[in-house]
């Protein structure tokens, strides 16, 4: 092969792995790699934060399925796609992250611009490189990508010095990987798959628990043959929304710590949980020496490390849930369910998922007229928080790659970023951010980005002035001792207002309206219950970003709740 | 419980801070840790020793195999393997108490090292529990300094 730089290297290495849409921002270590990157196919979004970058690629990655890439310089620039790294290792989601570094003989020496990011960045990615001759470079790019998309999904990082960018090679591009430590079992154990089928066979009260594997791995619809042929009510993660449609009988919608009082109920009294690409986080389990005392438990995933990590597993599977779900189909012998479905759907109907739909501007509201006014055809994605929770209860998915949400780390100021990379790569679908007031200013500034590169991203800012949840809390086991967690409290605010909301200024900081126009984009206030579809259906008809202040009431509470520590039936509110 | 395990990883840059930082992030503890290249200069062979209940232990291993870099990992139980250590220890010894030492290092089967006005240093090797029973009976006579390898282990049989 003829001689070509590290830097040319990487660009036919992200154009020979179909790379369609890259996010970061240039610096001084990787200015050689930019100045290839405008000569290549690679659409590119200068974003306005290196954390907007990271959530970009991975909202991308989120929304079609394929690996998100972002670019940094080196020291600051790779410490910023920390969080975002982080963001996309809890939820296991395919990106490659490139950062430069200072040359190779700078390297230990606290340059300009140094900082170790294959230490900092270990801990948050799923593998990560320092690249240390240039001769190494095509293989630890396509060994990324393989990296970053196989098995259990997860960012990689491919740290490059500067001068290997410049050095010239000519290794040639491997057609295969060959990496003798890494080959994640596909195939599920025949004797273990055939064992999981009896155990459902020989059940009486079966729960599914599908899990962001299930997206993952594609399998949504081996998991609804499965569902459907056997009968079995289905309950989903955060992580796991649209992997089964929610209008479907057998769904329970969310379970959890805000999940739905009957899928809550239905995993206390299951007497089999089949667990598929779940790992029985503590947002979901509630009190671990609690959770599924009654139930044996099948636990089908892809990585060993999480069956048997906080629950144990009687049926343990390891292997790809598409694979294992279609074997399943096959061998399977339906249990008889029709008492447990007909117990589920009293509780479906008892403990529907409700708020005061009275004249007040609620929260809720505001997400279910999103649902209805985008047919539930958008693709969610969401901050962190109280939004969070209102957009995974309210709106109803029905197909998997629409709701984007950092569900493992929490990370606030994801949305947008997200919204940006999904709306990059679908172009002509209606991307739409619920967000908070608080977590839409850990990110605001790619506002820039979407309306500078044409994204028509829609914000719908469920604005209560605080950061709710943590307020929400404050109030239930705090003792209303609201430390801090106003977002209009002024130095001149008396020290304890007994949130008198009415002496409140009137004013908001800031004017999320004049904020919107100011980057362009357009900004709309609606303060009253029957301004918002007129709001929403005005900006799902604008073909620019929209951002839409909805100034909601201040102190509505997230229910049902499993306060942290309690077990899953004790749950407070939407009991009614 | 206590678990010898040995584990074959690529002998490349980074490989040994990742498992060590494996451990850390996980809050795993380690008793100790050896690594060496073998005959295949591309692989280095890890033996580490850890403590912890069936499902800890299980843990370890898993993510130890998670790493991309571990190319086999193998847990020893036993009696289905041979374990050896080795401690290089310093006493302190005048020439006037030094038969006392002698005899201690004969009977431990330990190697003198090297010998000084003051102290005497002996090696010993043998099954961790030998080199702990030697360390033991060398210590009223006052340790100086003492290094230990850490366990190595190799399984019983033909197999690798």
């Amino acid at each position: 092969m003829k001689q070509r730089t590290g830097a040319k290297v990487i660009i036919e290495s992200l154009e020979r792995e179909k790379v369609e849409v890259m996010f970061g921002i240039p610096g001084g270590a990787v200015i050689d790699i930019f100045d290839e990157l405008n000569r290549s196919s690679i659409r590119f979004y200068l974003t306005r934060h290196e954390q907007g970058a990271v959530h970009a690629a991975d909202g991308y990655a989120r929304a079609t399925g394929k690996v998100g890439v972002c670019i940094a310089t080196s020291g600051p620039g790779a410490t910023n796609l920390v969080t975002g790294l982080a963001t996309a290792h809890m939820d296991s989601i395919p990106v490659v992250a490139l950062t430069g570094q200072v040359p190779s003989g700078m390297i230990g020496n606290d340059a300009f611009q140094e900082a170790y990011t294959l230490g900092i960045t270990r801990s948050v990615s799923k593998h990560n490189y320092l690249v240390k001759n240039v001769d190494d470079l095509p293989r630890i790019m396509k060994e990324a990508f393989h990296i970053a998309s196989t098995g259990r999904p997860g960012p990689v990082v491919i740290d490059i010095p500067k001068d290997i960018q410049q050095a010239r090679t000519s290794a040639p591009h491997p057609k295969e990987v060959a990496m003798r430590g890494y080959r994640p079992t596909q195939q599920g154990h025949l004797r273990q798959i055939k064992q999981a089928a009896e155990a459902i066979g020989r059940s009486e009260r079966p729960v599914i628990y599908a899990g962001g594997g299930v997206i993952a791995s594609g399998s949504h619809k081996e998991l609804y043959n499965l569902a459907t042929k056997a009968q079995i009510p289905v309950t989903t993660t955060l992580m796991g929304l649209g992997a089964f449609p929610e209008t479907h009988p057998l769904a329970l919608k969310m379970l959890g710590m805000h999940g739905t009082v009957y899928a809550n109920y239905a995993m206390v009294e299951a007497d089999l949980i089949i667990a598929v690409g779940a790992r029985f986080d503590d947002r979901v389990t509630g009190k671990i020496s609690e959770f599924a005392r009654r139930a044996r438990v099948v636990h089908i995933d892809i990585d060993p490390t999480s069956i048997g990590k906080s629950v144990r597993a009687d049926i343990p599977v390891v292997g790809d849930a598409k694979y294992v779900l279609r074997e399943l189909v096959k061998i399977l012998e339906p249990p008889q369910t029709d008492a447990w479905l007909k117990k589920i759907a009293g509780w479906k109907r008892d403990y529907a998922l409700s708020y005061a739909d009275d004249e007040a501007l609620r929260p809720q509201y505001v997400v279910e007229q999103v649902h209805k006014l985008t047919k539930g055809k958008a693709i969610i994605s969401t901050e962190v928080g109280q939004n969070q929770m209102w957009a995974a209860q309210f709106y109803t998915y029905t197909e998997p790659r629409t709701f984007l949400s950092s569900g493992g780390l929490g990370t606030m100021g994801y949305g947008l970023p997200a919204a940006i990379g999904a709306q990059a790569g679908l172009p002509d679908k209606t991307v739409v951010d619920i967000a908070g007031d608080g977590s839409i200013q850990m990110n605001i500034q790619e506002l820039a980005t979407a309306c500078m590169n044409n994204l028509p991203v829609k914000v719908m800012i469920l604005n209560n002035r605080f950061l709710g949840m943590v307020r929400q809390w404050q109030e239930l086991f705090y003792d209303k001792n609201y430390s801090f967690t106003c977002l209009q409290q002024r130095s001149d605010c008396p020290p304890d207002c007994k949130q008198n909301f009415e002496e409140c200024p009137k004013e908001n900081i800031p004017d999320f309206v004049k904020l919107a126009e100011a980057y362009g984009a357009v900004g709309i206030r609606v303060t009253k219950k029957k301004e918002v579809a007129p709001a929403i259906r005005k900006a799902l008809k604008t073909d620019k970003p929209v951002l839409i202040d909805f100034v909601v009431e201040r102190e509505e509470n997230v229910y049902p709740m499993v306060p942290a520590g309690a077990s899953l039936n004790e749950m407070m509110g939407g009991m009614a | 419980m206590r678990e010898t395990i040995s584990v074959l990883v690529e002998n490349s840059f980074g490989v040994l801070a990742r498992v060590v930082d494996l451990f850390s992030t996980r809050g795993f503890n380690i008793d100790s840790l050896n690594v060496a290249e073998t005959l295949d200069p591309s692989v280095s062979r890890m033996t580490i020793v850890v403590r912890g209940d069936e499902a800890i232990l299980e843990q370890v291993r898993k993510q130890l195999s998670k790493v991309i870099d571990t190319i086999k990992v193998v847990r020893f139980a036993e009696g289905d393997h041979v374990e050896r250590e080795m401690a290089l220890v310093k006493v302190s010894s005048s020439k006037r108490g030094r038969a006392e030492v002698l005899e201690v290092a004969h009977a431990c089967h330990a190697d003198i090292v090297d010998v000084g006005d003051a102290f005497i240093t002996l090696s010993a090797a043998g099954t961790p529990d030998q080199v702990r029973t030697f360390i033991e009976l060398v210590r009223p006579f006052g340790v100086v300094e003492m290094a230990r390898s850490g366990p190595v282990a190799v399984s019983r049989g033909k197999r690798g």
